[in-house]
């Protein structure tokens, strides 16, 4: 097929439906709302459903109900939007039921502003909503990553009956690159979810719930739902290197548009006697920690680069278990790091003492 | 090859368009190409801009500090970006409604009365087309039949808009041309 010019909110629409996802419940917000305009004109063509709900917390439960109803189901938003969601997300969690949730993020706290950021990272990957859970967080850095990952998330969260998150910063929504579409399929190529409530003439029914009033009853819940997250720690790591070969002086760890700023940044220090290189996270939970200490124990420093005030970077700490120094740099409230900036950092860490 | 463009402007006066058209002809021309707009509060009458990247090998950041090249279609947009153009780059700069010549005198300077030739091309509107041009017949990155066949695909849907918008980017082509530094030309 032949790669087509699209910004990364309408690839993520059309990758969902490509990956035979029908039903869309969302609220709108800046700056992912081009995903609910694609996807209203596009799912009636496709005999898909669109809704705009009420709220935000409106669009999680009607996700949650259609997923329950073994549907292949989304919503999108952007981080205040997302923290409305939370509750419903973590019910959805509880319950074991797979939907995919794309966040779009702009600066916070609170309305913050409308501008690219990654600051939802502990929201993402530490909880969000309450209750034991974790998401499968997918962080795409092009928008051609962005639909390939869009299909891997439909294919995860079925697989574990667990809620995938696609997490993308402002310029991954905003941006147009050319992408193409490597697979297609329909509702009706999908498996069936004998677990869900489709009516229950003929069979004993089935009950979709997140509430265990018992003590031994929620115990052994969470420890089910614990198991399953080892497993995807197991098998759902996932990271890219560049320019890592043979070691590095200083290793930068970076995600989403800002692991793209830094490849950059990489190519221009090449001639500069400091050897540079990039590990980029593409899961963020799980966190490829094991590949990343692999990574860096060929290289003198870790510097994390985020549009936050450091977030991943403790995950980076806790990889790299203080044997190598670990700097962090970051900028926030929408601005965006250039790669000379970026250069700057690396020379100016490359030139302290150990 | 490898190329970072500013495109900015009044919001309304199409210079998100001429940045797609830019990048989509690139892709069709086989290169790696990012478009990425200003997505601040914009408003019609306010400033806008976006950056397009086109390179023969993968594309890393999408922004830019210190572009190659520069069309700037409204006096702030001049203001704001004239300083971080790379010298040797090319600036094209819309006269119809910028009263002052860029003071750099490192760079390609390309000065078209853009809105004016659009006029003459049958629209105003199409002051856009004209820049794009200008900005091609100097810099020659991408080849102008695929910019047109990019602009026909564009305006499929309202094809009557097709033979203004193709005219007035054939005008702001020729300007571009003459101002080329020598080793761009063919």
């Amino acid at each position: 097929m032949a790669k087509k010019l699209m910004k990364g909110c309408e690839a993520i629409g059309e990758a969902a439906i490509k990956a035979g996802c029908r039903l869309f419940f969302g609220y709108p917000i800046t700056p992912q709302n081009e995903i609910p305009e694609y996807m209203s004109a596009r799912l009636p063509q496709v005999g898909g459903t669109f809704v705009q709900a009420e709220s935000e917390v409106a669009a999680s439960n009607m996700i949650y109900g259609a997923a329950g109803a073994g549907c292949r189901v989304m919503t999108s938003s952007s981080s205040p939007g997302i923290s409305l969601m939370s509750e419903g997300i973590s019910y959805i969690a509880g319950s074991e039921l797979p939907v995919v949730i794309v966040n779009i993020m702009r600066g916070g706290p609170g309305l913050g502003g409308i501008l690219p950021s990654q600051s939802d990272y502990f929201q993402a990957t530490k909880g969000g909503g309450h209750g034991d859970y974790r998401l499968l967080v997918l962080a795409p850095a092009s928008v051609q990553e962005a639909a390939d990952l869009m299909a891997l998330a439909f294919d995860r969260a079925d697989h574990y009956r667990n809620p995938v998150m696609i997490l993308g910063d402002g310029l991954i929504g905003q941006m147009m690159e050319p992408v193409e579409f490597k697979s297609e399929i329909g509702p009706e190529d999908l498996p069936p979810k004998p677990w869900s409530t489709t009516g229950c003439k003929g069979r004993a029914p089935n009950i979709i719930n997140s509430l265990y009033l018992a003590a031994e009853d929620l115990e052994a819940h969470n420890w089910a739902l614990h198991r399953k997250y080892e497993e995807m720690e197991k098998h759902e790591k996932r990271y890219e290197t560049y320019n890592t070969e043979g070691g590095c002086d200083v290793l930068i760890v970076a995600y989403g548009t800002v692991a793209r700023i830094v490849r950059t940044a990489i190519d221009e220090m090449k001639d500069s006697g400091i050897k540079a290189g990039l590990f980029r996270p593409i899961t963020l939970w799980p966190y490829p920690s094991e590949a990343l200490w692999a990574t860096a124990e060929n290289a003198g420093k870790v510097l994390t680069c985020e549009l936050s005030c450091g977030q991943m970077v403790e995950d980076v700490r806790y990889a790299i278990m203080g044997r190598r120094p670990v700097e962090f740099y970051g900028r926030v409230g929408g601005s965006i790091p250039a790669p000379e900036e970026i250069i700057e950092q690396v020379q100016k860490l490359a030139a302290t003492a150990v | 090859m490898h190329s970072e463009i500013i495109l900015a402007g009044f919001g309304g006066q199409g210079v998100l368009l001429i940045g797609k058209l830019l990048a989509y002809a690139g892709m069709k021309a086989g290169q790696e190409v990012t478009w990425l707009p200003s997505y601040g509060v914009e408003m019609r009458g306010g400033t806008c801009n976006c950056t397009v990247v086109l390179s023969d090998h993968k594309i890393g950041a999408p922004v830019t500090k210190f572009p190659h090249g520069l069309i700037v279609l409204n006096l702030p947009s001049l203001d704001k970006f004239e300083d971080s153009v790379r010298p040797g780059g090319v600036l094209v700069v819309n006269t119809s409604l910028i009263n002052r010549l860029p003071h750099r005198t490192d760079l390609t300077v390309v000065p078209v009365a853009c809105n004016e030739l659009a006029q003459e091309a049958g629209t105003a509107k199409a002051a856009n087309m004209v820049a794009l041009g200008a900005f091609l017949g100097a810099t020659q990155l991408v080849d102008l039949e695929m910019v047109k066949g990019s602009l026909e695909d564009t305006f499929a849907a309202r094809p009557k808009l097709v033979p203004i918008n193709l005219a007035a980017l054939s005008k702001g082509y020729e300007i571009g041309m003459a101002h080329a530094p020598a080793h761009a030309t063919h």
